[in-house]
């Protein structure tokens, strides 16, 4: 099933972008390819995962991310258990890893987790035997986004064949500072030779990411011509402590991606958004659902992935 | 306590007492709970422990401890903690008010010091909270407090973060005498999870930036030079190379106004040894308050101890259990044990890299931290001086091992390192509490003393 039976995958759990390396990273593109048929096809299923057990544990919010991953599950014949709840973060209940091992024992092959907490999924993977595909830990990593974001990106600019960027500039603009998709993307894009230039007011731009490899502004207006690919991140309300920004409306002002404002980049400049979007906000609607907008591609091109990361990690080993 | 032993000799160690300026080999009679006499003794009479080859210093003192009790029996207790303090080669802490309820009256003071006698290990005192409940809104009844023999004020665990309230608890508390020790955080600024950073960015943690540590200190030296130095300030656990630049300048204004020593500041072992790069395993047991910083700060809290700007050595001994420390990094509680091996980390950062020598590594752990908290009968050996006594075997190689703790707790991120140095026997008000290497000790009647930390962990189950 695999695009290259070959290679010597040896990842056993997917928790960063940064514990694989650029062929390893190629590697699940390709395979993700592969599979992207299977989504065309009248009888939308593969038997690579058949018998297989995967168990979805979402003690975040989450809607995307959780019907794709049970849905490429699916699609490969495994068996699919889902469990969303509130975390834990009380000293004397169930713990986070009480509640895996709990699952584990019905006899789980992959635990896909998506937490509130950093660092979240590299402890379930320290506490549990079966593999972990980290589905978004804090603000720490969100791999098969970034994945996603990738093959999208290669898509879009013609990178598909030889999945090397170089040359390509991407910019992620936004509530940098909150973002695990903001951390994969730029480990990811980095790491298959892009330039990646941050974008957000310094509040929302640790200065760190500069030391990670990303170029740092505050001014969209300046970015935009430059850039091959524009990511939009969503506001993420939820996560802001303290006054970020003075108002919505000033934020708009400076970083929300209008039509008029998307005139200043290449025609074929490429908008993203991991979703979900706050439509008038950081993204106005015409340019959202614009000629330029590979927004819904991205959701098609989750479910690839994650059968791709879904596959590997499942027959590894 | 229980009464003490009528006579102890502790002969041929070499006796390093900094405040009274001895350093010599020599022989030290303990008798009723104090020092009788320092010189040799030819034909000793009663028990005597053979020290050669070792230290005899005055009873080390720390400052800055969680004891838990009341309220927290499960992470320790005063007993168990007592017994990891004499494990450690510890005759004296002070414990922190953070407990439930808080220490901030005189009738748990009074329970403090009742469970520490009951335990009859080590002298523990309490520290009072400056506010009620730590709250930083009232004032906390700290003259009555300091009747019922607190030894010094503080809201450890944050700091007293409104500037009036502060001006006033340091203000009142200064016609106590005792001193106020602030944990130094802005209380919005800091509360992170590490170190703000490239790693904290990259780990996707919340930062603690060195600043917040900073501005409290900073207020806090500005109130007291605004009340002309009449408060006893100490600053707890500094961990940021700027703040012991600004010690450094707090320390010569304080003393250039007629007032030296009126501002103080401690280090603990793991900020001396340990840098934020710990947490990137998101490894619980690097999580502290105030957070592990980086190289160049540790490199300023060493050159600030070997200048003289840092005179205290304080644990901050914070024991969790297991199952807290079990917990995803940001819903874990910060803090490590420190009192079972502190001392071999305080000599590895601090003698074995030369920044200062053996004597001055026991000052900073016995006089300065008795001055601290105005115990004037302890942290020395002059005669007539308390029967608080440790000898250290500079030499002792071994490894760190939580399971050999005398605590309850194992959050300490020093398990398996190889350390060198150790308390080899710890006596309290002249009655030997460890002593690790039996044949030393001849002569004792009664049951013989714990022989290492487990012991000593079954000594305090049974208090």
């Amino acid at each position: 099933m695999s695009s290259d039976d070959r290679y010597p995958w040896d990842h056993r759990h997917l928790l960063s972008l940064a514990d694989y390396s650029p062929q390893d990273i190629r590697h699940v593109l390709r395979t993700a390819r592969g599979f992207e048929s299977i989504s065309t096809r009248s009888v939308k299923k593969a038997p690579a995962l058949r018998g297989r057990v995967v168990a979805n544990l979402f003690f975040e919010d989450s809607t995307r991310t959780s019907m794709s991953f049970q849905l490429a599950a699916q699609r490969l014949s495994a068996d699919v258990l889902s469990f969303s709840g509130k975390g834990s973060s009380v000293s004397k209940g169930e713990t986070l890893v009480d509640t895996a091992r709990n699952i584990e024992a019905m006899g789980v092959d992959v635990m896909v987790v998506r937490h509130h907490h950093s660092g979240a999924a590299a402890k379930l993977a320290a506490n549990v035997g079966c593999r972990v595909v980290n589905a978004g830990d804090g603000r720490h990593a969100h791999p098969t986004q970034g994945l996603l974001d990738l093959y999208t990106v290669a898509k879009r600019c013609g990178r598909l064949d030889t999945l090397d960027f170089s040359g390509l500039t991407v910019a992620i603009v936004g509530d940098i500072a909150n973002s695990r998709v903001a951390r994969s993307d730029l480990i990811g894009l980095k790491k298959l030779g892009a330039h990646v230039i941050l974008v957000g007011p310094p509040t929302l731009l640790p200065k760190g990411f500069a030391e990670l490899g990303a170029e740092l502004s505050h001014d969209l207006d300046a970015v935009l011509p430059r850039v091959d690919v524009v990511n939009m991140l969503r506001v993420q309300f939820e996560r802001l402590s303290g006054p970020a920004f003075p108002s919505t409306r000033e934020y708009h002002a400076a970083y929300g991606l209008t039509a008029e404002r998307l005139k200043r980049a290449k025609p074929e400049v490429v908008v993203m958004h991991p979703g979900p979007m706050n439509r008038g906000l950081e993204i106005d609607a015409a340019v959202a659902d614009g000629p330029n907008s590979a927004i819904l591609e991205q959701v098609s091109h989750g479910l690839a992935v994650r059968m791709a990361v879904l596959f590997l990690v499942a027959t590894c080993g | 306590m229980p009464s003490p032993t009528p006579r102890l000799t502790i002969r041929h160690g070499r006796l390093i007492d900094p405040q009274n300026g001895r350093d010599e080999i020599t022989d030290i009679v303990l008798e009723d709970g104090r020092v009788a006499s320092i010189g040799p003794v030819d034909a000793p009479t009663g028990p005597v422990m053979d020290a050669e080859g070792c230290l005899v210093v005055p009873g080390l003192i720390d400052p800055h401890v969680h004891l838990r009790e009341p309220g927290q029996e499960d992470k320790e207790t005063i007993a168990t903690g007592a017994a990891s303090a004499v494990n450690g080669g510890f005759t004296t802490v002070c414990c922190m008010p953070n407990t439930n309820p808080t220490l901030d009256d005189e009738g748990r003071v009074e329970f403090v010091h009742q469970q520490a006698r009951r335990a009859g290990l080590c002298n523990v005192f309490a520290v009072g909270a400056a506010t009620k409940g730590r709250r930083g809104e009232e004032l906390a009844e700290m003259a009555l407090m300091a009747k019922a023999g607190a030894v010094a004020f503080s809201d450890d665990g944050c700091a007293v973060a409104d500037a009036a309230v502060m001006d006033q608890a340091l203000r009142y508390g200064a016609m106590t005498g005792l001193a106020f020790m602030q944990h130094c955080e802005d209380p919005r600024l800091g509360g992170g999870d590490m170190n703000a950073g490239t790693l904290a960015t990259e780990l996707g943690l919340k930062g603690w930036p060195a600043v917040a540590e900073a501005l409290t200190f900073q207020r806090d030296v500005l109130l007291c030079a605004a009340q002309g130095y009449a408060p006893r300030y100490h600053a707890q656990h500094i961990t940021a190379g700027g703040v012991v630049d600004l010690l450094r300048q707090a320390r010569a204004a304080a003393a250039a106004a007629g007032h030296p020593g009126r501002i103080s500041g401690e280090v603990s072992p793991h900020h001396l040894l340990l840098t934020e790069d710990a947490c990137a395993d998101y490894d619980t047991n690097a999580k502290m308050n105030p957070p592990l910083r980086t190289a160049a700060d540790v490199a300023a809290l060493v050159a600030g101890v070997a200048d003289g700007t840092i005179t205290v050595l304080a644990t901050d001994h914070a024991p969790h259990t297991a199952e807290e420390k079990a917990l995803e990094f940001s819903a874990a509680p910060y803090g490590i044990v420190g009192l079972d091996c502190a001392l071999p980390l305080y000599v590895e950062a601090l003698v074995h890299s030369g920044a200062i020598d053996w004597p001055r590594l026991i000052e900073l752990m016995t006089a300065t931290p008795a001055e601290l908290c105005g115990l004037t009968s302890k942290g020395h050996l002059a005669v007539g001086a308390d029967a608080d006594v440790t000898v250290i075997d500079p030499d002792a190689a071994w490894t760190i091992n939580v399971n050999d703790f005398a605590s309850k707790a194992r959050n300490c991120p020093f398990n398996g390192r190889a350390a060198k140095s150790r308390a080899t026997a710890t006596v309290v008000a002249g009655r030997v509490l460890l002593c690790r290497e039996p044949q030393r000790l001849e002569g004792l009647e009664g049951s013989a003393p714990a022989a290492d930390g487990p012991a000593l962990a079954a000594v305090a189950a049974q208090a």
